[in-house]
């Protein structure tokens, strides 16, 4: 079917769907609670305050049908819409007072924008009398959060509810997906009107999914029916466009060898023997370094970030460079393209498929086999089965993989462990890999793990955490101890913020300026909040405490204590190109 | 790096807080902008932007896809000097007995083609529409004279090409009448 006609039979369908719901005077607090229930919402995180107090009443109302869950900061609470929204697929929901409460939503919002998660944040604002008057919990929402934002818009009249939450739902979840901030002024919440609520199609000024050029499709099969060494790079873009079967049918025809970025991470499972790995700064030796070597590089919906990049003047520069993206502003944005294919990948992957020659590259993939068996050697053997006494992150994230057997979501933070968890953890199916990618926010998995587990309740929650960055966000394990929610929480403790304390080591003689950190006690923390918590020093109780951990069916604390001074490689140093991947 | 000159004209709905959206697209790249207008389009409730930047000509496509990426743009575009007829409007305010005391003033004000909008016995106000170098000229002229006060609009233009904003918009009509 032409992508138009899937585009209008799926409009139909949501139409019919959601016929015009209207309901007589109600209060603007309550019918912003029926626009979340037609939206298909049912859980959303907040906190309350003054200025959204009407809506909290409401939600006190509506609590059969619409659950509210009280995280312990706004942080947490946009963060937890986030992993919810990653793990469902569905628009994330966060809700917050004015002032104060929606400025702590900020960071969550920067970093839904440039992992393009979609979520929508509503915040309380004072009354619409007293904007610009300074008055008690005002701020300027709107002006802090444009650039954050990909639409946000100040509601301050009841009646325009419905058509405006009706657009943020359409806009966070369409095209490249983004975060959405309503502001809405206290007097709209308590003025009544009569609601009318029909779900936003098209919007006139914004083309979420641009039009498939065949002319490209046909340049871009030629291009790779001809390649010798021809490399495929996916990201995001892939999960968000449920273009995960796609993907396999693609590399699985042409057999060509694709390598992912962290956001990509699990869109292909671990062990398909066409997996080669991971790209970027601490990415595998083999897809960095032959990256230079390929004559064709296929793209799917990444945007070339210069952790992936490194030094753009020497990147892939001998290579024919194809690009499947739905957002045109990241055409030729970083890295110049040969040919643009503009459109959803699960479409244009589709059309490829059709043509494509079937082909394989078995001398050209034992480039990567045997790079990898260096990498293997020099740093993957050290990792993951050490012989000196201090724990590896390495061999945390083995363990894991060992009960998990590749099942598990795994949602980690920033910095070291991170880097680890994402070249180690294994993964059989898409959704599966949550991390702050592009922001770099630490504080992320904590609260982004609560939100995990309850878009996908089905399936185990593993949060891998820093001890840097656990404590940015600790205080959501009051959230976790309120709620039950069952997630397994790994601190991997080095008693420095690693990351930083690494490039410290490398790049500044050794000064670590203000990265050791004297921790307290983890578990007698956890349990505080009786959440069942083990420490593990030695290795021989790793195991049995990473299986305890995943065999319960309550939320659960692990603390590893891991050698304080490891370091992770492979690594390109940051401006380096990817060609100068070093191993030690 | 090679800075040009580049008229950026930006077709939107008129959203309270898309003039923000679009200057931060500016500060996060760090680009002044020469000039600045708005106003309603050719299209009712239609608004047009027209920006005036001095860009590396590496950077102004990418620049102009991010404004049009905002969702209530309708489409963006940018020009050369070449490519738009341009002009500026300035206003000149000058004491009313210079006029009559300094003769010279009268040729200026002739040679300029500059009209005169406003006389009072106290100061007159003379209006100059043109390029850049025109309205400058008569402020380089007028000022040894007593210029009370200057003011020059940012640049408005219109382009040789079209532009089919109303092709953009009557597809989307279209599309939409037959979902
Ligand atoms: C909010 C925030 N502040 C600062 C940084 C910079 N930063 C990146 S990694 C890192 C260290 C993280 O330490 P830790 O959480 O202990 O994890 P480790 O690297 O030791 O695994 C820091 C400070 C960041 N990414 N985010």
């Amino acid at each position: 079917m032409h992508q138009k006609d899937v585009l209008r039979t799926n409009n139909k369908m949501e139409k019919e769907k959601y016929n015009k719901i209207t309901i007589k005077q109600i209060s603007g607090a309550e019918a912003m609670i029926h626009c979340l229930l037609a939206e298909g919402v049912d859980l959303i995180y907040g906190y309350p305050g003054g200025a959204i107090m009407p809506v909290y009443d409401e939600l006190y109302k509506f609590q059969k049908k619409l659950n509210h869950i009280l995280t312990r900061h706004e942080q947490g609470a946009v963060h937890a819409a986030q992993g919810f929204a990653r793990t469902s697929g569905k628009v994330g929901v966060a809700i917050a007072t004015s002032g104060p409460g929606a400025t702590n939503l900020i960071t969550g919002i920067a970093d839904a924008l440039i992992d393009s998660t979609p979520i929508v944040c509503i915040t309380g604002q004072v009354a619409s009398h007293l904007l610009g008057t300074d008055a008690f919990q005002e701020t300027d929402i709107i002006g802090i959060s444009t650039p954050a934002t990909k639409w946000s818009y100040q509601i301050t009249k009841a009646n325009e509810i419905p058509y405006v939450m009706a657009k943020a739902f359409y806009i966070a979840r369409s095209g490249r997906p983004g975060p959405v901030l309503i502001d809405i002024t206290k007097d709209a919440q308590f003025e009544s009107f009569d609601f009318e609520y029909k779900k936003c199609l098209g919007i006139r000024s914004y083309n979420p999914l641009p039009e498939i050029n065949t002319k490209k499709i046909d340049e871009a099969i030629s291009i790779i029916n001809n390649a010798k060494k021809p490399l495929l790079v996916w990201g995001q873009g892939v999960i968000l466009g449920r273009a995960e079967e796609e993907l396999k049918s693609f590399i699985e025809k042409t057999g060509i060898p694709a390598v992912w970025t962290i956001l990509g991470l699990s869109a292909l499972p671990t062990s398909h023997p066409l997996n080669m790995g991971m790209v970027g700064m601490h990415g595998n030796y083999g897809p960095n370094l032959l990256t230079n070597e390929c004559d064709v590089l296929i793209a799917v919906g990444m945007r070339f970030d210069d952790r992936v990049t490194g030094d753009l003047n020497t990147y892939a520069k001998q290579a024919k460079i194809i690009h499947l993206e739905i957002d045109p502003s990241e055409i030729n944005k970083n890295v110049k393209v040969d040919v643009p294919i503009l459109g959803n990948c699960k479409e244009s992957l589709g059309l490829l498929i059709k043509k494509i020659k079937q082909n394989n590259f078995s001398s050209w993939i034992n480039h990567f086999k045997e790079l990898y068996e260096i990498e293997y050697k020099k740093v993957i053997k050290g990792d993951l089965f050490p012989k000196k006494n201090g724990l590896t992150m390495g061999e945390a994230i083995e363990s894991i993989n060992k009960y998990s057997k590749g099942d598990a979501v795994i949602v980690t933070d920033v910095g070291q462990h991170q880097m680890v968890a994402c070249r180690y953890a294994k993964f059989n199916r898409s959704q599966s890999n949550l991390t702050s990618g592009g922001l770099g926010t630490m504080g992320f998995a904590l609260p982004a793990a609560i939100g995990a587990k309850m878009g996908a309740p089905d399936r185990e929650v593993v949060a891998v955490i820093g001890d840097g960055g656990y404590q940015m966000t600790i205080q959501e394990l009051g959230t976790i101890f309120q709620t039950q929610v069952a997630v397994k929480i790994v601190v991997l403790n080095n008693d420095f913020l690693g990351m930083v304390r690494q490039w410290q080591q490398l790049f500044f003689d050794k000064r670590y300026a203000s990265t050791e950190m004297t921790n307290p006690d983890f578990v007698t923390i956890a349990k505080g909040y009786h959440i069942d918590a083990v420490r593990v020093t030695k290795r021989n109780e790793l195991d049995s405490a990473v299986k305890k951990m995943m065999l319960s069916k309550k939320p659960f604390f692990l603390e590893v204590c891991v050698e304080k001074e490891d370091n992770v490689f492979p690594m390109i140093p940051s401006g380096a190109s990817v060609s100068d991947i070093r191993l030690e | 790096m090679e800075l040009k000159k580049y008229t950026i004209s930006v077709y939107s709905e008129n959203n309270v807080g898309l003039l923000n959206r679009i200057s931060a697209i500016f500060l996060k790249r760090h680009i002044n902008l020469d000039s600045f207008s708005s106003s309603e389009s050719e299209i009712k409730d239609v608004y047009r932007f027209v920006i005036v930047v001095k860009i590396d000509i590496n950077k102004i496509n990418n620049l102009v896809k991010q404004i049009e990426k905002q969702v209530d743009v309708i489409k963006a575009f940018y020009h050369t000097d070449e490519e738009t007829i341009f002009q500026e409007s300035a206003l000149y305010k000058v004491k009313s007995n210079s006029l009559f005391e300094e003769r010279k003033i009268q040729n200026i004000i002739k040679q300029s083609q500059a009209n005169i909008v406003t006389v009072s016995p106290k100061f007159f106000v003379i209006e100059l529409t043109g390029f850049r170098e025109e309205t400058e000229k008569l402020y380089n002229d007028l000022k040894p004279l007593g210029l009370l006060q200057f003011v020059r609009s940012g640049r408005i233009s219109v382009t040789k090409e079209k532009m089919g904003i109303s092709e953009i918009l009557n597809t989307f009509k279209n599309n939409n009448n037959k979902i």
